[in-house]
């Protein structure tokens, strides 16, 4: 397939100050009672062949980022550059042509493949959407897409519901893979899974990668796995990318208070490990009503009045870093806080 | 004797396709304060097992197929309903994943605290409303007062747990039973419930029947751990040896499966095979057979005796495993 392909250096995708924001609407005339910024203004690129982990918890806005990426939802404001592109300029046969290069994998493989439709149907669709090959070429190429994701192409003829989770996560990859993409966004692609079949689900989209270039924005709640699969981190709150970095820069040495926090409320898989201490009280407060400064202050324990007044933004911890070394973090305070105690608590 | 004992417990699950055996001869014991961990992938049993204490699996189209159910010495299988309900909320209480399963949508969090002092310490409605605030207080909630007056759905699914333990908490449990009270929350809200959860059983002395899929919070909150598979117990072990000596192949599997900080990043993960088989038709021998890593390595007649023969729970000193060839206990590589 003859796509445009990315120049040496060039990152494949490139977000900047991307916002989506939703009207809480309420009261008797349904108006807009409340404005609820899900995305707050995030910017990061992603290199050919390279994973991108977006970590963060329940309504940091992970979710809205992928889809706003996907245009599955309208950016607010902010710009998706894929190869230099901007998506929201392109027309017609070039927007085509780039949509192609963007997949999806989603979270519930019992909820995301239709279950109307047989497997082979399935993982056609975008064959046929795009126009691509003949029929025979079209189903010859569904059956060897089965055999990549690991199932035999017998399964074509048969429907979501015979199939287990993990099983069906691969139908779903397949679906991804059929246009032949350079980035798949994958939005907590194994959560749904139990842990064998996650590891089996997690060696095939390493394996897709190594094999095919794939670049992935791999969004996950669970660190463990974002920190298997990922060159760069990006953790989110509130909207808002408070730390990005390369993977191994993140876990060793996490610069803001929440990164730590959250690595430290992980539980250990050793019992000899236990943690004493609870790393962090309250729970994150409501996307309506962001506080003026840093979204974390009213729960972080080294929070001083400069961070209730201003923003952060995202700084260097080291400027003179090469790009792909990059470790930036949003905290007045960044250089003061004390070393990383991985089991301590706040 | 132990305050809970599950003796050969059989279940069934009348499905159009025949029955499903969800828990066939299942037996675990729970001392008094002890906090046993139940662990397993889905369809394994576990939670099954952990409502079939308090006779909560729907029948039909479940079937209590055989087995006792004993807490401190009443079968629990044989008990009239009265002396269930009795039971219920005074002596055992429970906590599930979901906490709207338990809280009334159409109640206050206070009607459905003070139901539980009414019946349990006979408190009058001032003295249940102060009990109750104290106890929210007790769970970590800010501003108890006037979180007694709102309703379920006005409040976080962090604080609906908290509220759910309050619950459970207030009638002072003998046996607590926690079926996977953390896995819908965030992991920072995880942890403050985890941590609650232990401080409280340490004050009271309950025994806490914990049931996971996360290994990882096994190892935070048990003192012993229970491996089900297939609607059968695999092994059963005191918690450090879990981790640092398994002896089954599945639970050993388990383990390796969870991405760890020392492994290389993108290295291939350790993995398990296949699927879990059928309950409708489970087969003859081992039911991880066929999965299982270790077998591949036996001679052919061990192989068969993997296929052909069921393995039975045995004690091997430390701990119990039904494996006709079980792991060594050298070091984990």
């Amino acid at each position: 397939m003859n796509s445009p392909r990315t120049e040496p250096g060039q990152p494949l995708l490139q977000v900047e100050n991307l916002q989506k924001h939703y009207a809480v609407r309420g009261g008797l005339l349904a108006r807009t009672t409340a404005v609820l910024r899900a995305v707050a203004g995030v910017s990061f690129e992603v290199m050919p062949g390279q994973t991108l982990g977006l970590v963060g918890e329940s309504g940091c806005g992970k979710s809205t980022l992928g889809r706003t990426l996907m245009r599955l939802e309208e950016p607010t404001e902010g710009r998706v550059l894929f190869q230099g592109r901007n998506l929201a300029e392109a027309k017609g046969d070039e927007l085509f042509a780039l949509r192609r290069q963007m997949q999806m994998v989603f979270q519930d493989p019992y909820s995301s493949l239709n279950p109307r439709m047989t497997v082979g149907e399935i993982v056609r669709e975008p064959l046929l959407v795009h126009r691509i090959g003949s029929k025979a070429e079209q189903v010859d190429r569904v059956s060897s897409l089965l055999q990549t994701v690991g199932l035999a192409p017998e399964v074509m003829t048969r429907y979501p519901n015979e199939f287990s989770g993990g099983q069906r996560q691969r139908i779903g990859v397949a679906r991804a893979l059929a246009l032949d993409p350079q980035l798949v966004i994958a939005d907590e692609p194994v959560s749904a899974l139990d842990v064998s079949v996650q590891s089996q689900v997690l060696n095939l989209m390493l394996r897709l990668q190594r094999e095919r270039g794939l670049a992935y924005v791999f969004i996950s709640h669970d660190l463990s796995v974002v920190q298997h699969m990922s060159d760069r981190v990006a953790i989110m709150y509130l909207g808002r990318i408070v730390e990005m970095g390369p993977v191994d820069r993140i876990f060793a040495a996490p610069a803001h208070p929440y990164t730590r926090a959250l690595m430290q409320a992980i539980p250990t898989p050793d019992p000899r490990r236990r943690r004493e201490r609870v790393p962090l009280q309250g729970e994150t407060p409501s996307p309506t009503a962001l506080p003026d400064g840093c979204a974390f202050a009213g729960r972080c324990p080294y929070a001083v009045d400069e961070c209730r007044r201003t923003p952060p933004a995202l700084m260097p911890l080291d400027a003179a870093a090469a790009p792909a070394r990059q470790h930036v973090v949003a905290c007045v305070r960044r250089s003061e806080l004390p070393a990383f105690d991985p089991l301590a608590g706040g | 004797m132990a305050l809970l004992e599950i003796d050969d417990l059989r279940i069934g699950f009348e499905t159009e396709a025949g029955l499903l055996r969800a828990i066939d001869g299942v037996s675990i014991e729970v001392e008094a304060g002890q906090t046993l961990g139940l662990v397993g992938e889905s369809g394994c049993g576990k939670s099954v097992t952990a409502s079939s204490v308090l006779r909560l699996v729907p029948t039909p189209p479940g079937r209590y197929l055989g087995g006792a159910i004993r807490f401190d010495g009443t079968d629990i299988l044989q008990l009239p309903r009265e002396q269930l309900s009795k039971l219920r909320g005074r002596d055992i209480a429970m906590i599930f994943q979901d906490p709207m399963t338990s809280l009334n949508p159409v109640f206050t969090i206070e009607r459905q605290l003070g139901e539980v002092l009414k019946m349990r310490f006979g408190l009058d409605r001032a003295a249940a409303r102060a009990r109750a605030a104290e106890a929210l207080k007790s769970v970590g909630i800010a501003d108890p007062e006037r979180r007694l007056d709102a309703f379920p759905h006005e409040l976080s699914g962090g604080m609906r747990q908290r509220v759910m333990i309050a619950m459970a908490l207030l009638c002072e449990p003998r046996l607590l039973i926690a079926d996977e009270p953390t896995t819908a929350l965030d992991v920072t809200v995880q942890a403050q419930i985890l941590h609650l959860m232990r401080a409280l059983q340490h004050k009271m002395g309950s025994a806490l029947l914990f049931i996971t899929h996360d290994m990882a919070v096994i190892a935070e909150m048990c003192d012993a751990v229970v491996v089900m598979y297939a609607g059968r117990v695999v092994e059963r072990r005191p918690v450090v040896d879990i981790f640092e000596a398994p002896r089954h192949p599945y639970t050993r599997g388990l383990l390796d499966s969870i991405p760890r900080r020392a492994q290389q990043a993108k290295a291939e993960l350790p993995t398990i095979e296949g699927t879990v088989p059928s309950l409708l038709s489970p087969p003859p021998g081992c039911r991880f057979a066929e999965r299982c890593a270790h077998r591949a390595k036996l001679d052919a007649a061990a192989q068969r005796r993997c296929r052909d023969e069921d393995p039975a729970l045995q004690p091997d000193g430390t701990g119990w495993v039904a494996c006709h060839f079980p792991l060594n206990t050298a070091a984990r590589s």
